[in-house]
């Protein structure tokens, strides 16, 4: 008997804590609603399922529990009650995908439009990169890495000149801009994640990743990595501000360009290959010396 | 004919070849130090991984008690906490449920079940014991190499497994490697084993589809093993290449804590796809012999036969071809074309059906039975409910845009632990309970053993359901603290802490599962021979408990599936494999069903 009540229990409890627990998805404040639409048919699909199997098992135990004397149905095989249930399995399974694949392709499609901007994570730190006037963003190479050029821009090319460069800073975007996030990793993987937009992605060394969303609220929101990247993984946070067009063009007029930060590199002369930052201190933090 | 059995036979083949003498242990060592017997393999491997168990288990109490009261327990550094996670992540998956499934109880149970006196090459099965031994022995020696163990993850991922930044970079990854070899190494001779007994060695008239699932289960599971690890072994090969002579094979031109390394035009992609093409059937290489084991339970402790023989062990076969092209639903946000999220959500979905039917018909074999709520059922009961809840939020993961959200948060974290964790877990312990007649001939303490299971399926579930929602909410994994966030309420924080309050008492539980076993060892009631009234083969033999060489001077013929509870017409309500058709009772009497 006791074992009924625990299934019935487990069942019932297991539905009143998903309604009246008070954790759950933060307010959105992306474009990917249809996500967490996914996610809601989902969980209808999956709960009927949950529930029917439980309450079937807690019947089953306390319909057939043990009686001395009394035989089981001696039935190897129901082959149509098999198939049915296939059946209703695979009814079930394309209900959950078919919706889940239509997002997916609009989330791997990037549309016409789209602003791009760059993401740079290193341990464990983030900095962030605008095309400046021309729209292009210059190209990189991890050796041409230094003090003076802790982006890796490459000198050479004129479509970096005008690149804008947030170090240590907060991020902006504009509301209801869609963006294209470029994202780009010079040491090992990280990933960019903000709660409230439900999209994320690894940065990969060596490679150029990216996705892509439309803020929808204005608002200051965290940005966590999201994949381990080491003792300082968890210190690894930044700030993003959505705000409307005007506040965000004029913080980024204050932002310095590419060429501007070399003119005043130049005049301070670094030595060599020196990058230790904020991340040095995390590493202290974890006991474990840098190298 | 008073009744039937699928396939019964009065007929059984002649045999085709003579049997081969018995290799016999000499002394005392041969005999229980470097034994060539299955059953003493299966207890070394089952102590020997149940003891790593045990660390992976204390690392956990320390992960949680950080997560639960991160400012009172100022003794653990971040990065000691990455690498608990990683060793007690590492442990349970492969050196505890690996090695205690197949090691374990592939070893204990595929000769007797299949009615054989041992496995075909008892010499290489030894041998693969002792490197498994070394394999635990180079593990735990990290711990107290300098920098200590790895801290990467269990995943490993480079380029932060080898580069400073990530405690363990020096010597603990190195050894992690040699360790994860050594262990391939050893499983593989066992595995050779389990394969080639299941293939050559059962007796005559057992059929494969006469085999009892939980020998279906363990057979796919080493299947799957065999093909999967050499994915592993190649990428632990090749990572310690990179870490050791500078190879690339991994590690792209990079910049490590202010310095420019000299790896150039490595793919840290690769290495992810080496680990996951291991790493999804690894999931299935510990939930397979679950599922053959917690079928056999359900039908014994149900009376009844297994619902749907043939489609279990169909879906068996589906599900461990079906594993190996769905790796890459673990890197649906790894920076992979994202094109392929298409494929792999499908393929993922597609398993769930096979899946979903094994759930199905272990209820439908509860359904009109004759239920015995002894341990090992309560436990089967257990294990549906968590395997259930676990594969449900499986689905969420798979369908590759719900997963964009939920990856590397603790949905995940609980997810894996309800269907690779807790899940299999029940089913050892069921297990544990059922056979432990059978290895010491005598019973386990009753009242103990349903304490255990109450406070484990209890506990386990309370501890892991809530932690879904932290995921939901955007709390991350692998995170040695939360700091202060815009986004995570006050009252996470006291979910966290009640959360570790669980799992300490939970574990403490065991104690109670171990002071069982050893007294019980003892003192425990002598049990008859075949307690459980079970049909298989390995309740049959002459001995009990089954001495050296299994059975008695003449192996055992099978006549029927080990199916047969509750067979209309026949006396009893179980029918043992090996009884011949006209010697079975029927309600008219002795032999009287003719054949
Ligand atoms: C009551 C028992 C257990 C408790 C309390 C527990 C607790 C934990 C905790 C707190 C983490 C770290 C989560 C994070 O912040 O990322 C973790 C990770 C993990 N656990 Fe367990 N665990 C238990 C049993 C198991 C079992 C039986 C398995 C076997 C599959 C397992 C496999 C793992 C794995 C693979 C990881 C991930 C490690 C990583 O992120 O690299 N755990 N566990
Ligand atoms: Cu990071
Ligand atoms: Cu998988």
């Amino acid at each position: 008997m006791v074992v009924v009540y625990a299934l019935i229990l487990v069942a019932v409890g297991t539905v009143a804590f998903h309604i009246f627990s008070p954790w759950w998805s933060t307010e959105i404040a992306s474009n990917w609603g249809y996500i967490d639409t996914t996610i809601d048919i989902t969980f209808w699909v999956t709960g009927v399922v949950f529930i029917a199997v439980m309450l079937f098992m807690a019947y089953c135990v306390w319909r057939y529990r043990y009686k001395a004397g009394r035989r089981a149905a001696y039935e190897p095989e129901n082959t149509k009650m098999e198939l049915w249930l296939t059946g209703l399995t695979t009814v079930g399974v394309i209900v959950m995908l078919t919706p889940g694949l239509f997002v997916w392709n609009d989330f791997v499609t990037v549309p016409e439009g789209a602003a791009e901007f760059e993401v740079m994570g290193q341990q464990w730190q983030w900095s962030y990169r605008f095309p400046g006037k021309d729209g292009v963003l210059g190209t990189t190479d991890v050796r041409k890495i230094s003090d003076e050029n802790p982006f890796g821009l490459n000198p050479d090319d004129p479509n970096g000149k005008d690149d804008v460069l947030v170090e240590g800073d907060e991020l902006h975007l504009p509301l209801d801009q869609p963006v294209k996030v470029l994202l780009r990793s010079i040491d090992v993987l990280h990933d960019f994640y903000v709660p409230e937009f439900r999209a994320k992605m690894d940065l990969v060394p060596g490679q150029v990743t990216y996705f892509w969303f439309t803020p929808i609220r204005t608002g200051t929101f965290d940005i966590l990595c999201f994949e381990l990247c080491g003792v300082g993984h968890h210190t690894m946070r930044g700030k993003v501000v959505i705000e409307e067009e005007s506040a965000y063009k004029a913080w980024l007029e204050k932002q310095p360009t590419f060429a501007k930060s070399m003119a005043k590199a130049g005049t301070g002369g670094g030595d060599g290959l020196k990058l230790v930052s904020s991340g040095g201190e995390a590493v202290t933090a974890g006991g474990e010396s840098a190298r | 004919m008073a009744y039937v059995a699928p396939g019964e036979t009065s007929l059984v083949p002649p045999a085709e070849v003579a049997e081969v003498d018995l290799y016999h242990a000499k002394s005392w060592i041969t005999k229980y130090v470097f034994s060539q017997d299955a059953k003493v393999i299966a207890i070394q491997y089952a102590f020997t991984a149940i003891a790593i168990g045990l660390v992976a288990l204390v690392l956990s109490w320390l992960m949680r008690l950080q997560l639960g009261f991160p400012d009172t327990f100022s003794i653990i550094e971040p990065s000691q906490y990455y690498q608990f996670i990683t060793m007690h992540g590492m442990i349970m998956v492969i050196y505890l449920l690996t090695a205690l499934f197949l090691g374990g109880f592939g070893n204990y149970l595929i000769p007797l079940m299949v009615g054989a006196r041992d496995m075909v090459f008892p010499f290489v099965n030894m041998v693969s014991y002792w490197v498994y031994l070394l394999a635990v022995l180079v593990l735990i020696a990290s711990f107290f190499v300098p920098g200590g163990p790895t801290g990467a993850g269990w995943t490993l991922y480079p380029p932060q497994s080898i580069t400073a930044g990530t405690p363990g970079s020096e010597g603990g990854i190195v050894l992690m490697l040699v360790s994860l070899a050594l262990f391939i190494v050893g499983f593989t001779m066992g595995g050779l084993n389990y394969v080639v007994t299941v293939l050559q060695a059962r007796t005559r008239g057992m059929s494969l589809m006469r085999m009892p699932l939980t020998v279906w289960g363990i057979f796919i599971a080493t299947i799957l093993a065999l093909l999967a690890f050499p994915a592993l072994f190649v990428g632990a090969v090749m990572m310690t290449l990179d870490k050791l002579l500078g190879t690339s094979f991994f590690m792209p031109a990079m910049i490590s804590l202010g310095e420019q390394l000299e790896y150039d035009g490595g793919n840290p992609l690769l290495f992810q796809h080496l680990f996951w093409f291991f790493g999804h059937p690894e999931v299935y290489i510990v939930a397979l012999p679950a599922f053959g084991i917690v079928s056999d339970l359900i039908s014994v402790h149900a009376r009844r036969n297994i619902f749907g023989y043939r489609m279990m062990v169909w879906a068996l076969v589906a599900i461990g071809a079906l594993s190996f092209i769905v790796w890459a639903h673990h890197m649906y946000v790894s920076g992979m074309n994202p094109w392929f999220g298409f494929f792999f959500a499908t393929t993922t979905l597609i398993i769930a059906i096979p899946t979903a039917l094994k759930v199905y018909n272990w209820t439908l074999t509860l359904w009109k039975g004759n239920i015995q709520l002894t341990v090992p059922m309560l436990f089967a009961i257990g294990f549906i409910v968590t395997f259930l809840n676990g594969g449900i939020t499986g689905l969420f993961l798979g369908n590759v845009v719900v997963d964009v959200p939920l990856s590397d948060t603790m949905f995940v974290v609980a997810h894996f632990h309800m269907v690779m964790g807790v899940a299999p877990l029940m089913v050892i312990f069921g297990a544990i309970y059922h056979w432990y007649p059978l290895i010491t001939g005598r019973m386990y303490d009753e009242a103990l053993g349903q304490i255990h299971f109450w406070v484990t399926f209890v506990g386990a579930y309370t501890i892991f359901l809530p932690i879904h929602y932290l995921g939901f909410l955007g709390v991350p994994r692998r995170y040695f603290e939360m700091g202060d966030t815009s986004f995570i309420p006050e009252s996470a924080a006291t979910l966290n802490a009640f959360v570790t309050v669980v799992a300490l008492i939970v574990g403490f539980a065991q104690l109670v599962f171990f002071y069982n076993m050893a007294r019980s060892y003892t003192k425990g009631k002598i049990a008859g021979r075949n307690p459980w009234k079970a049909n298989s083969l390995e309740w049959q033999t002459e001995e009990f408990p089954p001495g050296h060489g299994n059975f008695g001077a003449t192996l055992p013929l099978v006549y029927r599936w080990p199916y047969s509870y509750g067979v209309p017409g026949v006396a009893e309500d179980y029918l043992p494999q090996n009884v011949p058709p006209d010697e079975v009772v029927t309600d008219e009497g002795p032999g009287a069903s003719g054949a």
